[in-house]
C-alpha cells in the first residue's frame, strides 16, 4: 500500500489516533478527504458564543497558516500518554488550537480566567519563555487538580516563533473530587 | 509505520466493531439524566462523545437549563457563566434532547425511568441547606443563604424571600464561597450590581438597602476557610468597602504559611497580607469607606435572639485542636461573646433530598451512596455533581466528576452490563402526555433566552430573568 494510500485508510478507519498526523502530511490531493471529514463531523459552530473579555472564540486558531513562517509546531501530551503533535501558527490560543484538534481540554470560562478546566504542564525548556501568569491566572491555578511547578492555564499561552517545538501535558484524569487536598487511595 | 498503524488502530477498531454489532443486535443504548445542571451537561456530553450511538434526554425540574450556573453563580460573575455555550452545544447536537419542566418524582417515577431508559443518572444537586439547629432559627430575617442566592438570582421558588434590609448590620455564619458571595452581594455600590443580570425586584430591595457592616463567621481560624482566594481577593478589593480583619487572629501565622500547599499558602497570605501589611494604596481606598466587613474566626452561633425580627446573637467561642493545621477542628470553650445584627445569612452547606423513594439515601451526608458513580445496590442507576458528593468543590470539580461518571456510563454500555432493549423517551412521553405536563424542549428554552435578553436590553442589562414559571412555558411555546 502506498504511503498517501494507508494514510486514507488510516484516516477513515483511526480518525481518533491519526487525526493531527494526518492533518499536516495529507497531500492536497487527498483534501477532500479532510472536507469529507469536516462536513460528516461538522465542528461546533460558534456563532453563539456572546461571553466578554478579550476573546476572539477561537475562530482564528481555526484558519490555517498562511505561510511556513507561521507556523510553530507544538505537541500535546494527553490524558493517556499520547503524544499528538500539531501545526499552530503564532498567535494561536492553546487552548481554542487544542479544540480544533480534539484534545480533551475544556475551556469552560472561554478563557476569561474564571476556572481551571484548560489546566497543563508547560515543558520545563519552555516555562521561562511564556510570559508571566497575571495574579488572576494564579488564581484560577490554585484550583487546579494535581499543580505543579509548572502548571499554567492553556488559555493563557499564545504561540509565538520563540515556542516552537512547545510541548504541554494535559494532567492526570483523575478520581479526586476533594478540594481538601485528600488523595483516595488507588484501586 | 505497517506494524505501527495496525496497533494504534486496533483498539479504536475493536471498540467501533463491538459497538456497532451490539447496537445491531441489542439496541440503542437510551440514557437519561436527571438534573439539567453542570454535572448533568458534562456527563452527557462524555456519553454522547464516547458512544456514537448512545441518545441522552436530560429532564430538569424547570423550563430553563443550567441549574447553577443560572440560578447559583453571582451575577456580577458572568464569565463564569460561560460555560452555558458549551452546554448548548451540547444540547444542539441530535442525540440530545433537553425535557424541561418535568418534575422527577411527581410527574414521572424513577421507576418509570428505569423502564424506559438503559441507564438513569441522578445528577439533581442539592437543593436543601443545613440547618444551625440553635433557638431562635426560626426568627424573621434569619435567612438561608441559598434562599437569598435563589432570591438575587430569580429562582422561582425563591423570589418571594422576606428579607428586610432596612438594618445596618448582618451577620453571614459561614467562610465558603457562598458566604463571600452574600456578602459582596450586599455591599456591592448599587451602581454595578445594576449592569448585572440580578433579577429585578432584589435590585430594588437592595437599592434601598441600609446595611454598612457584614460579619462573616466561621467557627474555625484562618488557616481552614473554605472560600477560594478570587472571592477574597473581590471581597479586599470591594469599591468604598474596607476589610476589618483582626490582627489577634494572624499573629505567628506567618511563620506557617511557607509550609502550606500553594492554593492554601496564596490564600493565607492574602489575608495576612491585608490585615498586617496593607499596601499604601489599600490604606488610602480604604480610608474613605463608607462600608466594611469583617472576617471572625473561632465562633458558633448558639442561640439567636430576637422578639420577632431577629436582634442579635449569641456566639461561642471555640479553640483549635488536631495536629495537621490545615485539618484543626473547632471545640466550643464555655466562653461566649454577644453580637447585635439585624440580618442573620446561614451559609453552611447544602443537602440533597430524596426525590423518590427508589432512590437509596444517605440522609446523615445528604448524599446517594455510590461507587465510582454506580448507585449501590441498583444497576443501571448512576449519580454525579453535588447529590453524589455533597456540596463541595468549583465547576472544574464537577467537570472532572461528572467526566468521570460519562465513561463509566459509556465502559458498562460497551461492557455489555446494561440493558440495550429499553425504549426511551417515547414512553414517557406518552406518561407525560396522558397527565397533561407540558415540556420544554432546548428550542423552547432558546425562546425563553431571547425574550429575557430583549427584556434586559430595555433596562440595560445583559438579560432580565423571568420568575415565574407559567410565564417562561407561555414564552416557551410561542413561535
Amino acid at each position: 500500500m502506498s504511503a498517501p494510500m494507508l494514510q486514507f485508510f488510516s484516516k477513515r478507519f483511526c480518525s481518533k489516533c491519526f487525526k493531527i498526523a494526518q492533518s499536516q502530511r495529507v497531500p492536497s490531493i487527498f483534501k477532500f478527504a479532510e472536507q469529507t471529514k469536516m462536513t460528516t463531523t461538522p465542528k461546533i459552530s460558534r456563532h453563539f458564543h456572546v461571553s466578554a473579555g478579550p476573546l476572539r472564540h477561537g475562530d482564528y486558531e481555526y484558519k490555517d497558516p498562511k505561510s511556513e513562517d507561521e507556523v510553530v509546531n507544538i505537541t500535546y501530551i494527553d490524558r493517556n500518554g499520547v503524544k499528538k503533535p500539531v501545526k499552530g501558527k503564532v498567535g494561536d490560543n492553546l487552548m481554542y488550537l487544542a479544540h480544533r484538534y480534539d484534545i480533551e481540554l475544556e475551556g469552560a470560562c472561554e478563557a476569561s480566567l474564571a476556572c481551571s478546566t484548560c489546566h497543563v504542564y508547560v515543558h520545563n525548556n519552555y516555562f521561562d519563555k511564556l510570559q508571566e501568569p497575571e495574579e488572576e491566572e494564579e488564581d484560577m491555578l490554585d484550583m487546579a487538580v494535581f499543580l505543579k511547578e509548572n502548571s499554567r492555564l492553556g488559555c493563557q499561552i499564545i504561540l509565538s516563533k520563540e515556542l516552537e517545538g512547545l510541548e504541554v501535558t494535559l494532567p492526570q484524569a483523575t478520581r479526586n473530587f476533594y478540594v481538601d487536598g485528600h488523595v483516595p487511595q488507588p484501586h | 509505520m505497517l506494524f505501527i498503524l495496525p496497533r494504534l488502530c486496533r483498539q479504536h477498531l475493536r471498540s467501533y466493531v463491538q459497538s456497532h454489532i451490539r447496537q445491531l443486535t441489542t439496541g440503542q443504548p437510551n440514557v437519561c439524566i436527571v438534573g439539567a445542571g453542570p454535572a448533568g451537561f458534562y456527563t452527557a456530553q462524555q456519553i454522547l462523545k464516547g458512544n456514537p450511538n448512545a441518545v441522552v434526554d436530560i429532564y430538569e425540574k424547570l423550563p430553563v437549563p443550567f441549574g447553577l450556573v443560572r440560578y447559583g453563580v453571582a451575577p456580577d460573575h458572568p464569565e463564569v457563566k460561560n460555560v452555558i455555550n458549551t452546554f448548548t452545544q451540547t444540547a444542539s447536537k441530535d442525540r440530545c434532547t433537553f425535557i424541561g419542566n418535568v418534575t422527577i418524582g411527581k410527574d414521572i417515577s424513577i421507576a418509570d425511568l428505569q423502564k424506559a431508559y438503559s441507564a438513569v443518572v441522578l445528577s439533581y444537586g442539592a437543593d436543601n441547606d443545613r440547618l444551625l439547629g440553635v433557638p431562635g432559627e426560626n426568627l424573621k430575617n434569619v435567612i438561608s443563604a441559598r434562599s437569598f442566592v435563589g432570591w438575587y438570582n430569580g429562582l422561582p421558588q425563591d423570589i418571594d424571600l422576606q428579607v428586610n434590609l432596612d438594618v445596618e448590620k448582618a451577620v453571614i455564619i459561614g467562610h465558603g464561597n457562598v458566604a463571600l458571595d452574600v456578602a459582596r452581594i450586599l455591599l456591592m455600590p448599587i451602581d454595578l450590581l445594576k449592569k448585572t443580570d440580578i433579577s429585578q425586584h432584589s435590585l430594588d430591595a437592595l437599592s434601598k438597602s441600609r446595611i454598612k457592616e457584614v460579619i462573616v463567621i466561621g467557627r474555625r481560624g484562618p488557616l481552614q476557610v473554605a472560600f477560594t482566594i478570587k472571592e477574597l481577593r473581590e471581597m479586599i478589593r470591594l469599591p468604598d468597602c474596607k476589610p476589618v480583619l483582626s490582627q489577634a487572629d494572624f499573629i505567628g501565622v506567618d511563620k506557617l504559611i511557607q509550609d502550606l500547599p500553594r492554593p492554601r499558602r496564596r490564600l493565607t497570605e492574602l489575608m495576612y497580607k491585608t490585615c498586617m501589611e496593607p499596601t499604601d494604596k489599600d490604606v488610602k481606598l480604604w480610608k474613605t469607606a463608607q462600608k466594611s466587613w469583617s472576617l471572625s474566626f473561632c465562633m458558633s452561633p448558639l442561640e439567636i435572639f430576637g422578639d420577632k425580627d431577629v436582634t442579635g446573637l449569641k456566639l461561642g467561642i471555640n479553640k483549635l485542636q488536631g495536629e495537621d493545621l490545615v485539618k484543626q477542628s473547632a471545640i466550643l470553650t464555655d466562653q461566649t461573646v454577644d453580637m447585635s445584627c439585624g440580618l442573620v445569612l446561614r451559609s453552611i452547606g447544602y443537602k440533597s433530598i430524596v426525590i423518590d423513594p427508589d432512590i437509596p439515601f444517605d440522609t446523615k451526608s445528604g448524599t446517594i451512596p455510590n461507587k465510582d458513580s454506580r448507585v449501590e445496590g441498583k444497576p443501571g442507576m448512576y449519580c454525579t455533581g453535588w447529590v453524589s458528593t455533597g456540596p463541595v468543590g468549583v465547576i472544574l470539580t464537577t467537570m472532572n466528576q461528572a467526566f468521570e461518571t460519562g465513561k463509566t456510563v459509556v465502559k458498562d454500555i460497551n461492557d455489555g452490563i446494561l440493558d440495550l432493549t429499553k425504549p426511551g423517551k417515547s414512553d414517557i412521553f406518552n406518561i407525560l402526555n396522558s397527565k397533561g405536563v407540558q415540556t420544554v424542549s432546548f428550542k423552547d428554552w432558546e425562546n425563553i433566552d431571547q425574550f429575557e435578553v430583549k427584556q434586559g436590553e430595555d433596562v440595560g442589562k445583559p438579560r432580565e430573568k423571568m420568575v415565574d414559571i407559567s410565564q417562561m412555558v407561555s414564552v416557551a411555546k410561542k413561535s
